[in-house]
């Protein structure tokens, strides 16, 4: 039986088809959970998907930690469930205290869609095995609010425990601290992610197929866990 | 005071202001007759709300008719003109809907609210179809990009497109952006939506089965968007409301895309007889077309309409354009299943009134009745008017004045034909849109298979099988002034083949038809024009018109726009995988022009460029627009072609160097025989596209071409590697015979400038 990853639907999310096409492609069995719901119906792996959660009127992702279904990530995810944000959802996961530091509204202000290329710079997570540290990737960006900021010491941390995921190679494209394009826990479970790898697993609609090995780790890391 | 039927028999006197809001005295004469009485203050905001050009389409109803009457036979359509959106079969149990809208008033006013409104509606109205929204396309006009307005203007409108669309979930996956000074007081924001679903989800407006119960859903009415008949709001009816109403509506996507969610699960559940989006008009609007398509009665208790502003008259509710709303028709035994499921998505739902057979639309409010009306004379018996017109006393001598050699010189050198090049692709409606496109997302969904700058947008409906639809619009309003009957033809024919050299099947046609004011005689012959060239020329395509919009008024003072005629082809493709991109690939592959080539020089982007405009548009050719279709699809299912490119503005020069900028590969070009060079690259004839074809291919689409009478001719090569030959060591260039050389680097860098340096970075 292979493996479930649940994808969590808030109202307002956009990119929850697409997280679970990236699971099916990647050979896991998508899972739908409901906001509202506080079941995670035994998944393995959680992904919280881009969009605007409750509209994201107020930070991005303050309202989302607050579902009920939230509170048991969050316990779970503290015990090792692999658990990835991509854009709103690692928004909520930096509200959530589940990663340090914040997302902020782009520098130049507008929203920006582009094919962004990324280096890998940690393969020790969850979500990055099937990667290798220093390469070069290909995916879409698409943000409002991306511009990741922390205090200089969490940065440095960051950077020293080689918690930096992936960063922004060439321009920056939202002001984001260091170039920084996603992070990690200490345990390496909870990844977030500012660019889209679920818009990067069809040569046909997307840029590359750069994004299936973030979908692909997590499926070993279960496989050798069982 | 509550102005109720009653009131409105003792007081049959009573002076009522249906001037101000914009009835004629005939008009407001027939309201008296059709009821027997003086019209109360609720019934009277309804007609003049319904009655108006933008509901009823009075002026234009008479010209319309011709896309009906003159339709081609078609089994493709399942819904036609008069619902929200028509709906077209493409196969295998799906089908689409899809329709553009003009926002252009409000998106001057309030850039952002106005153009994020106009994506909202547009959504609305294909939801209610019963359709998902996949995807949305903006087709936008500004004066010059250096007007300063253009820089208060453009922006704003961008963001809200974004800002809407983005939040919804919805690609946008192309549109127009056109710099003209004829739009400088008066900009286009028309915006595009397209929608899937199975057959049997089709849903259609109309209230049926007596005592089925009539369901108000989604954000609240405020007093947002009463609009040009804000002055009601202010003095005449009730002077303890709310005084001055900002008359632009006021989105919140958010809202939007709960209500489609909530609407799309409620009608899969099936649990909707009937259902209708609350757009222009409002609650008038949607009571009265419900009732009048159905059994033709409704009761409605108006005090339980939810309101953000509990001070709103019965007449301003009635009027209030607020955004995010829905009426459902649902049977009293549904009603709690619908009801949950709107809680699901947290969506507010009410019933307000239910289906009669009294044959009147009655409305109540505490208690008294306010409305008591037909509902076919509010909804679908407006006046029609034959407004008269004339060709314009200017137009023969704008059509005399042609950019012949002596009248626009021409340069003839190679330094000038370069420099041709240059100015044509930094000039802002051929530069480099990204500026715009990168502020919108055209990944969401996962399903996008080409987007801007690619000719049309073309999105996978069935994941299983590959089946998907291609859309594109288009329209040159300069071909349009010069010629409007020709205008809305050209329009016509570069969307269809825009359709076709992506490798998709043109099926369907929809339109929004921006003009001056009917009440001037000269803009009436130019939309009676433009709707008559463009019904003929859907008959010669062999493809239906299955909705559409027109907008007039536009214009400042006595100068009308440009007419405007812009005309959105569907096509369908049976396997995405076989689309065809605008960038070559490989090295080696040959580049052929398609169709034949003339000098013809007047409304193209190169006489626009020199400040002219006159003459004749370029000549339309349907048969041979309906061969370069058919080739073009042939050659993508049978795998022949790799890389295609409509040709049209600024000609064949500035197809190559997109093309090439796309690939970022360089290609060697050479001028065919006895066609003067600058004719050759520059001109805009029609039924032209630059295809690129393997050498394996090469013999069998010649032969293909040849045995059906397509002009075929290779002029160039994909070649990657002619940077060090031309002196420019590890470039991509592009060259063309002994006229030019170009490395790509510059070619973009003048492409990709322009619109960052006059709208920011």
């Amino acid at each position: 039986m292979s493996a479930r990853i649940g994808v969590v639907t808030f109202p307002g999310s956009l990119d929850d088809a697409d997280a679970a096409r990236a699971i099916r492609i990647a050979g896991a069995t998508p899972v739908a959970l409901w906001h509202g719901d506080a079941n995670l119906q035994n998944v393995d792996a959680v992904v919280l998907p881009g969009g605007f959660s409750y509209g994201d009127y107020l930070r991005c992702g303050a309202i989302a930690k607050f579902a009920p279904v939230m509170s048991l990530i969050i316990e779970k995810a503290q015990a090792g469930l692999p658990v990835l944000g991509i854009c709103n959802g690692f928004q909520i996961l930096c509200e959530s205290h589940l990663l340090p530091g914040a997302l902020t509204r782009n520098d130049h202000q507008h929203f920006i869609c582009v094919d962004q290329k990324l280096q890998i710079e940690s393969n020790e997570t969850l979500w990055t095995r099937d990667f290798v540290p220093g390469q070069q990737i290909v995916i879409p960006l698409k943000n409002g609010e991306g511009g990741y900021v922390a205090s200089e010491a969490t940065l440095d941390e960051l950077f020293s425990e080689n918690r930096v995921v992936a960063t922004y190679v060439g321009n920056n494209p939202n002001g984001s601290y260091r170039n920084i394009a996603g992070i990690s826990n200490k345990a390496g479970n909870v990844v977030g992610l500012m660019p889209h790898p679920e818009h990067a697993v069809e040569a046909l609609t997307g840029p590359s197929t750069d994004g299936i090995p973030f979908f692909t780790s997590v499926l070993k890391s279960l496989v050798g866990a069982t | 005071m509550i102005d109720s039927v009653d009131t409105a028999k003792k007081n049959p006197d009573t002076s009522q202001p249906w001037a101000e809001l914009g009835l004629k005295q005939d008009e407001y004469e027939s309201i008296k007759q059709i009821l027997g009485r003086r019209p109360t203050s609720s019934e009277l905001a309804m007609y003049s709300v319904m009655w108006s050009e933008h509901c009823s389409y009075k002026s234009s109803k008479v010209h319309l008719r011709q896309f009906a009457d003159k339709a081609p036979k078609t089994d493709a359509l399942l819904v036609g003109i008069g619902e929200n959106a028509g709906v077209v079969d493409i196969g295998a149990g799906w089908a689409v809907t899809f329709k553009v809208e003009s926002h252009n008033h409000p998106s001057y006013v309030e850039p952002y609210q106005g153009a994020a409104t106009g994506v909202g509606g547009i959504v609305r109205d294909i939801i209610s179809m019963g359709a998902r929204p996949i995807a949305v396309m903006d087709p936008l006009r500004f004066g010059p990009a250096d007007a300063p307005d253009t820089r208060r203007v453009l922006p704003g409108v961008v963001a809200g497109i974004g800002g809407y669309g983005n939040c919804l979930g919805l690609p946008n996956i192309g549109g127009e952006l056109v710099f003209d000074e004829s739009y400088a007081g008066n900009p286009l924001v028309n915006a595009l939506c397209i929608g899937s679903m199975k057959h049997e989800d089709i849903h259609l407006a109309s209230a049926k089965g007596v005592g089925n119960l009539v369901v108000l859903y989604g954000a609240r009415t405020g007093g947002d968007g009463i609009g040009g008949v804000s002055v009601l709001a202010s003095e005449t009816f009730d002077a303890d409301g709310p005084a001055k109403r900002p008359s632009v509506q006021v989105g919140d996507p958010f809202m939007e895309k709960l209500l489609i969610e909530a609407t799309l699960e409620v009608l899969h559940a099936g649990l909707v007889e009937g259902i209708q989006d609350l757009g222009g008009a409002g609650i008038s609007c949607a009571t009265s077309e419900l009732a009048s398509n159905g059994e033709g009665g409704m009761h409605v208790y108006l005090d339980r309409v939810p309101l953000r502003d509990a001070s709103l008259s019965p007449e301003e509710i009635l009027m209030s354009e607020s955004q995010e709303r829905m009426c459902a028709v649902v049977t009293p035994e549904k009603i709690d299943k619908f009801m949950a499921l709107c809680k699901k998505w947290d969506v507010e739902a009410v019933v307000i009134g239910e289906v009669t057979d009294t044959g009147r639309l009655v409305i109540e409010w505490h208690g008294e009745m306010i409305v008591d009306v037909p509902p076919r004379s509010v909804a679908h018996d407006g006046p029609v008017y034959e407004r008269p017109f004339h060709r314009p006393s200017w137009q023969d001598t704008l059509q005399a004045d042609a950019p012949t050699p002596e009248r626009l010189p021409r340069p003839s050198t190679p330094e000038g034909i370069k420099q041709t090049l240059m100015d044509l692709i930094a000039s802002p409606n051929l530069a480099s849109k990204s500026w715009v496109t990168s502020q919108y997302d055209r990944y969401v969904m996962g399903n996008t298979v080409l987007a801007q700058p690619e000719d049309a947008g073309m999105i996978r409906i069935d994941e299983e099988t590959g089946l998907g639809v291609a859309i594109s619009t288009d329209c040159n309003s300069r071909f349009a002034k010069l010629d409007p009957y020709a205008g809305a033809q050209l329009a016509l024919v570069e969307s269809y083949r825009n359709i076709s050299v992506a490798g998709a099947k043109p099926l369907a046609v929809t339109n929004c038809l921006n003009f001056g004011s009917p009440e001037d005689p000269e803009v009436m012959w130019q939309f009676s024009q433009a709707t008559t060239g463009l019904a003929d020329a859907c008959r010669e395509l062999g493809i239906p018109v299955t909705g559409g919009n027109v907008s007039f008024y536009n214009q400042t003072g006595d100068t009308a726009i440009n007419p405007t005629p812009v005309v959105g082809v569907l096509g369908v493709i049976d396997d995405v995988d076989r689309r065809t991109p605008m960038a070559w690939d490989e090295d080696g592959d040959l580049i052929y022009i398609l169709g034949e080539t003339f000098d013809e020089f007047a409304g193209s982007e190169w006489a626009h460029l020199q400040g002219h405009l006159g003459g004749l548009p370029p000549k339309v050719n349907f048969s041979m627009e309906r061969l370069l279709s058919e080739i073009m699809v042939a050659a993508s299912r049978d795998g022949m072609i790799t890389a295609a490119h409509d040709v049209s503005d600024g000609g064949v020069g500035v197809a190559i160097t997109e093309m090439a900028l796309r690939a970022n590969k360089g290609a060697r070009f050479w001028i065919p025989d006895n066609i003067d060079p600058f004719v050759f690259l520059f001109s805009e004839s029609t039924a032209r596209a630059i295809a690129v074809i393997a050498r394996t291919e090469e013999l069998r689409f010649t032969e293909m071409c040849a045995a059906r009478g397509m002009s075929a001719t290779r002029f160039g090569v994909v070649d990657s590697g002619l940077g060090a030959d031309s002196g420019y060591p590890g470039e991509q260039v592009i060259v063309v015979d002994s006229l030019f050389t170009f490395t790509l680097e510059a070619l973009r860098e003048a492409n990709e400038a322009t619109l960052p340096a006059l709208f920011g970075g």
